[in-house]
C-alpha cells in the first residue's frame, strides 16, 4: 500500500468516524441500545443460572457478549448506511472522477467502522465492570475481548458495505437490519446450545456462526481462556471478514465500470 | 352525533383499506413472531427452573407476552400513520372536512383494531403451530379482551404523539416507551422470580398486572382480572384525554 492511497484512507476514515460521532442519533443506537437490552436480559433472565449444567454463576457475566455482538450490528448498518448515502447523493461518483481511489472509500468506510467498535467495545468493557462482570480471563483477556469485537464489527461491517455497493440505496441497507436482529437471537445469545430444548432451535443455532462469535466472547468472561471456543469465534470472525471484503470489493469492481 | 360516527367510520375505512392495499400493515407482527420464535424455541429449559409454575407452559407463556405486543405495536404503527398523514397534508385537509373532529380519533382507533386483529391472528396461528396449547378454553376471551385494551390504549397515546409532533419523526417517541413498557414487566420468567432492579420497576409496571391477567386467562386460571381490566380501562380512558389534547393542539397550530 503506498503512502498516498493510506493517506486518502486515513482522510476518508476521519470522515467517517466523525460523520457517526456527529449524529447523536445514531450513537445513542450504538451504546444506549445495546446496554439498556442487556440489563434488561441480564437481570431478566438471571433465574436461568438455577438450570442444571447452566456454566455461569450470573446471568450478567453469562449475557455479556449480547452488546458487544449487537453494537457491532449497529455499526455496521450505520456505516452500511453511510456508504449507501455518499452513493446516492453522487459523492461516490464525484470521487471517481478524482485521483482518489474508489477503493480508499471502502476501506476508509471500514476504518471507521474498527474505530467505532474499538469506542464500543472499551465502552462496553467499562460498563460491564462497572455492573460488576467479572471477566474470568483476567486483563490480558479483557484486551482480546476488544480485538474480537473489532473483528467482529469488521466483518460485519464489510456485510454492510457489501450491501451498500451492490444495492446503492440506503433504505435496502436499513432494511437488513431485521435480518441481522433475527440471526443474533437465532443463536446460543441466551442459552448454551447443550442446553437448548427445542432440537430446530439448536440445530440453527449451531449452523449459525454468530453463535460461535458469541461462545468465543462469552468463554473469555465465564470460563477464562478456552482454545477452541477461540478459535471457533476468531475463525468464524476471520471467514466472515474475508468473505465480506470479498464480496464488497467484488461489487465496488462492478459499480466503477458502469 | 351523526357528524362524529361518521367521520370515525370514513377515517376508518380509508385506514383499514390503505392496510389491504399494503402487505406492510402486518409489520406490527414481525417482531412479536421473531421474539415469540426466538424466546419460546431458545429459553424452553427456562421453564424448568424451580419456582417456575406456569401451568400452561413456557411456548404459552412467551405467547401471550408476543401477542400483547403485537396488538401494542399495531397501536403504535397507527400513531405514525397518522404522523405520515399530517405531514403529507391529508390530515390537514380532513380537520378542515371533518363535522366533528373528534371522531377522527375513533376512525383511527377503529382501523388500528382491525389491524390488532390480524396481527394477533397472525400471532396466535404462529404459535399454534409451535405448539402452544389452550387449556384456559372459554377464558381465552379474557386475554382478547385485555388485548383490545392493550391495542386501544397504545393506539391514542401514539394518536395523541402524532398529533402534537405531526411529524414522522414523532416515531421514536411513540415506540419508545410502549416498547420499555413492555419489556420491563416479567418477559421471561414470572414475578416471583424476578431479582434487582428490574424486579422492582416490574412491579410498578400496570403492564406486568395486565400480562398476568392475560397469562392466568390462557391457563385457565384467571389472576388479578379486576385490577387488570380496571388497569386497561383506566390507562384507555388517561390516552382518550391525551389523544384529545393532541388534536386540540393539531387545531390551534391549525393542522
Amino acid at each position: 500500500m503506498n503512502s498516498s492511497l493510506l493517506v486518502q484512507i486515513l482522510s476518508l476514515a476521519r470522515r467517517s468516524t466523525l460523520r457517526t460521532l456527529r449524529q447523536p442519533a445514531v450513537m445513542v443506537s450504538a451504546l444506549v441500545f445495546p446496554m439498556m437490552f442487556y440489563t434488561i436480559n441480564a437481570y431478566g433472565l438471571d433465574a436461568a443460572t438455577k438450570i442444571p449444567g447452566f456454566p455461569a454463576d450470573s446471568y450478567k457475566d453469562f449475557a455479556f457478549a449480547f452488546p458487544l455482538v449487537q453494537a457491532s450490528l449497529f455499526g455496521a448498518i450505520t456505516a452500511g448506511s453511510d456508504l449507501a448515502r455518499d452513493i446516492e447523493s453522487g459523492f461516490f461518483d464525484r470521487l471517481s472522477l478524482t485521483p482518489m481511489r474508489p477503493s480508499a472509500l471502502l476501506l476508509g468506510m471500514l476504518a471507521g467502522v474498527v474505530a467505532l467498535g474499538l469506542i464500543q467495545g472499551v465502552i462496553f468493557l467499562i460498563m460491564g465492570l462497572l455492573f460488576g462482570v467479572d471477566i474470568k480471563s483476567g486483563f490480558p483477556g479483557m484486551l482480546v475481548l476488544i480485538l474480537l469485537t473489532v473483528l467482529v464489527s469488521l466483518g460485519f461491517g464489510g456485510i454492510g458495505a457489501m450491501l451498500a455497493l451492490r444495492t446503492g440505496s440506503v433504505e435496502a441497507v436499513e432494511s437488513a437490519f431485521p435480518l441481522f436482529f433475527v440471526s443474533i437471537f437465532m443463536s446460543s445469545i441466551n442459552l448454551p446450545r447443550d442446553l437448548i430444548e427445542a432440537d430446530w432451535f439448536r440445530i440453527v443455532a449451531t449452523a449459525n456462526p454468530i453463535s460461535y462469535l458469541v461462545e468465543g466472547l462469552r468463554s473469555l468472561v465465564i470460563t477464562g481462556w478456552d482454545a477452541q471456543a477461540l478459535a471457533l469465534g476468531f475463525g468464524c470472525a476471520l471467514a466472515i471478514v474475508v468473505l465480506s471484503l470479498a464480496g464488497a470489493s467484488s461489487f465496488l469492481r462492478t459499480r466503477v465500470a458502469r | 352525533m351523526g357528524g362524529f360516527f361518521s367521520v370515525a367510520w370514513a377515517v376508518a375505512a380509508r385506514q383499514v383499506y390503505k392496510y389491504f392495499a399494503n402487505p406492510a400493515f402486518l409489520a406490527p407482527a414481525f417482531f412479536p413472531i421473531f421474539f415469540f420464535v426466538a424466546f419460546a424455541g431458545g429459553l424452553t429449559r427456562v421453564g424448568d427452573v424451580p419456582g417456575f409454575d406456569y401451568a400452561a407452559g413456557y411456548i404459552a407463556f412467551q405467547f401471550v407476552w408476543a401477542l400483547l405486543q403485537a396488538v401494542a405495536m399495531g397501536g403504535a404503527f397507527t400513531g405514525f400513520s397518522i404522523a405520515g398523514d399530517f405531514e403529507n397534508g391529508f390530515a390537514r385537509r380532513l380537520m378542515l372536512a371533518a363535522s366533528d373532529r373528534r371522531g377522527i380519533i375513533l376512525g383511527y382507533t377503529l382501523a388500528s383494531l382491525v389491524r390488532a386483529t390480524m396481527t394477533g391472528t397472525l400471532v396466535t396461528v404462529v404459535a399454534l403451530i409451535a405448539g402452544m396449547p389452550i387449556i384456559g378454553g372459554f377464558d381465552f376471551f379474557g386475554l382478547i379482551g385485555l388485548a383490545i385494551l392493550v391495542n386501544v390504549a397504545a393506539t391514542l397515546f401514539g394518536a395523541g404523539i402524532a398529533m402534537l409532533l405531526r411529524t414522522q419523526q414523532a416515531g421514536p417517541v411513540i415506540r419508545t416507551p410502549i416498547f420499555l413498557v413492555l419489556f420491563l414487566a416479567p418477559v421471561f420468567v414470572p414475578l416471583n422470580l424476578l431479582s434487582g432492579w428490574i424486579e422492582i420497576l416490574a412491579r410498578f409496571n400496570p403492564f406486568t398486572t395486565i400480562l398476568g391477567a392475560a397469562r392466568g386467562f390462557l391457563a385457565g386460571t384467571p389472576v388479578g382480572v379486576l385490577p387488570a381490566y380496571s388497569i386497561g380501562l383506566g390507562l384507555v380512558v388517561l390516552f382518550a384525554l391525551w389523544a384529545l389534547y393532541g388534536l386540540r393542539r393539531a387545531e390551534k397550530t391549525g393542522g
